[in-house]
């Protein structure tokens, strides 16, 4: 197939490039969080994160030292200091004392403010402003400048976030909820999966096609149903109804038609030689599922695996229904929902948390992509 | 915390544990019950019958069970609660449906969903497709595919926060922060408010689903195109065809089947689409779907579950064609399996 079309070097370098900007758009939406994430969150609000490695600048003001810090010399009065804390990498590019014109006189030039009144301010901040004739007054005079900061990268947001935020908790909630979620289902369907495709028994057809238009439910369908199940179990024995054990139990419920579906059409797939001798050998159904299948059927069990790890991390919708809001209980999903309403323009914090909360589901993806494709491919009618 | 982790620790073992000790217990007590070994030939022949017949349930029964309560029950009782009242204790008959469909928020919802519908699946499957044929052709096909692929192991809320920083809005002549309105004020344009502005706002929140799920739609279809014999596309380049015609008169027909169920899963997800709307707009500015107005409405005033039901089965009554298509398809395939 590579070598059906596009043989003229035009036509090679156009695919290059198309491809090129797929991947552009495709990447650059998660680019940008992850460097918003690492940067100084007052330059993230002042300069988009593209400009990350590029100076920006500013337009600040500040007010020089008062009167009482005036030194006499040579017959004239001068102040001396710094517009910057101690510790400021900034450089000053521009200054001038009129909101108007705050950029007007270059750093390091001397700006006359009448009455034989100097102003000179270097670009480190320092300045000396002289007079012929004392200075008075409480408060020192405004000055106005632009100040330009090298980039500045900080681990700072993902400690706020981590410890501050909530979102640390949030993580160990997660891993809580979706380590259970994920085992528990596994041999559940690879038994229901071997029974309905090697062994014979009446109802066996219908019980696939329950399984296989079960696939497609709409998970609503199943909310208020069981939120008042889940109610009235509570009220019952006099527990919450929003446990950790509910929301284990729905997931299990709402994985196993695709495990079965997806194990299913894989350990029929096994051959049937194997199955065979081994019964000839006298090996009941229990031990050829245990010492013949399951070992068999590694694949397919970690493709299981991995999509109901990323389905139940990633969900929202379920853990809004059958968990509490408490920080004892809240997720990273609803953490990160409930954080997009409360600090809706505090982007420091969006991007950290979003970052935090896609890292795992990426190293997942990454490091184990083969037996996700898989999976994707052999059961592609579950609609996520 | 220490507690919690050490429950979520002790689950895992009782779970695992628990089932390890049913399917074991279980089976022991049937060969215990109806001994095949050390009776007469008769005997063991009828018990072994007698196996055959009760195994498979002891296999199937614990899935069956726990799909009964989490899948099969909840439908028929979402059916019979969407012609009661707010509480599910009165018939109330359709007043239910013929207060949805009376509905602005409700009419508003089913022309978003239907607007999703149009674009989501064709945008995916088509955009899915042009990148599994154009990544086949070049030596950092791979890498690229990976990172397409990538955004399917997203959140929708995490997508939600990405994209609404791409689209992050500041008053004209302020310095963009959001990359989007940055390019558009690069360009000459004037920012706008992408996501709050009625009706486009619907095609802004499409983008990110669109984003996610394009990666699913080109690794299937980009399996597809393997199978393609290539006889019959050396047999097109002999012929003089060029490289469109090459894909849509050769490659695009053989590979139908697969684009079908391409566009139903995607079809099937956008029907169900939530988080992105709640995080992004939760339904303001006329960007209502289905699904979040029928997760507001279990909560919205206390809660009322039987328009939240109604709500509900219609978006199962869209589905269930898809379903009906699915389960023909699968009998005709494995006539059920061996």
């Amino acid at each position: 197939m590579a070598s059906s079309s596009g043989k003229s070097f035009l036509g090679r370098f156009g695919v290059h490039i198309a491809v090129l900007v797929f991947v552009a758009i495709w990447t650059i939406p998660t680019l940008g969080i992850l460097v918003s994430s690492l940067r100084d969150k007052d330059q993230l609000i002042v300069s988009g994160w593209w400009t990350a490695l590029s100076t920006s600048s500013q337009t600040e003001a500040g007010r020089t030292d008062a009167a009482d810090k005036q030194v006499e010399k040579d017959g004239k009065f001068h102040i001396m200091g710094n517009l910057f804390g101690a510790g400021d990498a900034r450089t000053i590019t521009a200054f001038g004392t009129k909101a108007q014109q705050p950029t007007q006189y270059e750093a390091g030039a001397v700006a006359d403010l009448g009455d034989g009144v100097t102003l000179q301010v270097n670009d480190d901040g320092s300045y000396v402003m002289s007079s012929p004739k004392a200075f008075e007054g409480s408060r020192g005079q405004r000055v106005y400048f632009s100040a330009s900061s090298p980039p500045r990268f900080t681990t700072d947001n993902y400690q706020t976030v981590l410890f501050s935020e909530g979102i640390g908790r949030s993580f160990i909630n997660s891993l809580t909820v979706t380590i259970p979620a994920t085992i528990i289902p596994i041999l559940i369907a690879a038994y229901a999966a071997y029974a309905l495709a090697w062994m014979r028994f009446p109802g066996r057809a219908l019980l696939i096609a329950v399984i296989i238009g079960l696939l497609v439910v709409p998970l609503q369908m199943s909310l208020i149903p069981l939120l008042k199940l889940y109610n009235g179990v509570g009220l019952f024995f006099g527990v919450p109804a929003k446990t950790y054990l509910g929301i284990w139990l729905a997931h299990t419920g709402f994985g196993l038609p695709f495990a079965i579906y997806l194990l299913r059409s894989y350990i029929a797939g096994l051959p049937r030689e194997i199955m065979e001798s081994a019964r000839i050998d006298g090996a009941s159904d229990f031990e050829i599922f245990v010492k013949i299948v399951l070992p068999l059927s590694f694949p397919v069990l970690a493709s299981f695996a991995i999509f109901q790890f990323l389905w139940v991390w990633n969900d929202l919708l379920v853990a809004m229904v059958f968990l509490g809001s408490g920080s004892d209980q809240l997720v990273l999903t609803g953490k990160l929902n409930a954080l997009l309403g409360s600090r809706g323009g505090d982007w420091e914090i969006l991007t950290t948390s979003a970052f935090v909360t896609i890292i795992v589901p990426l190293i997942v993806f990454f490091s184990l992509q083969r037996y996700f494709v898989r999976g994707l491919l052999a059961g592609s009618v579950k609609g996520g | 915390m220490t507690a919690q982790i050490v429950s979520a620790i002790f689950t895992i073992i009782i779970g695992v544990g628990g089932c390890v000790v049913y399917y074991w217990g279980a089976n022991k007590i049937l060969d215990a019950v109806f001994p095949s070994r050390g009776v007469s030939g008769a005997a063991a022949v009828d018990n072994l019958r007698r196996q055959g017949l009760i195994r498979p349930w002891l296999f199937v029964g614990p899935a069956m069970l726990i799909v009964t309560v989490y899948l099969v029950y909840p439908v028929i009782e979402t059916l019979r609660l969407s012609f009661m009242d707010r509480s599910g204790e009165n018939f109330v008959g359709l007043a239910n449906y013929s207060w949805a469909f009376g509905d602005r928020e409700f009419r508003n919802s089913i022309f978003n969903n239907l607007l999703w519908l149009a674009v989501v699946p064709a945008a995916c499957t088509f955009f899915g497709l042009i990148i599994a044929v154009l990544t086949d052709k070049i030596w950092w096909g791979n890498i690229a595919k990976s990172l397409v692929f990538l955004p399917l192991a997203i959140s929708f809320v995490g997508a939600s926060v990405i994209w609404k920083f791409v689209y992050e809005y500041r008053a004209e002549g302020q310095t963009q922060i959001g990359i989007l309105n940055a390019a558009v004020q690069y360009l000459g344009g004037n920012p706008q408010v992408w996501i709050s502005t009625p009706f486009w706002n619907n095609f802004f929140l499409m983008v990110i689903l669109i984003w996610i799920q394009t990666g699913f739609a080109m690794v299937i279809l980009s399996s597809a195109l393997r199978g393609i014999p290539e006889e019959t596309i050396e047999a097109a380049v002999i012929d003089g065809a060029n490289p469109f015609q090459i894909f849509w008169k050769i490659m695009v027909p053989q590979i139908w089947g697969t684009i079908a169920v391409v566009w139903t899963t995607i079809t099937i997800l956008v029907l169900k689409v939530f988080d992105i709307v709640l995080t992004m707009t939760n339904g303001q500015w006329n960007s209502q779907v289905l699904a979040n107005l029928m997760f507001d409405w279990m909560f919205r005033g206390g809660g009322d579950f039987g328009r939240g039901a109604a709500i509900a089965v219609i978006i199962m009554l869209a589905v269930v064609p898809i379903m009906i298509w699915n389960i023909r398809q699968a009998n005709r395939e494995g006539g059920g399996g061996h």
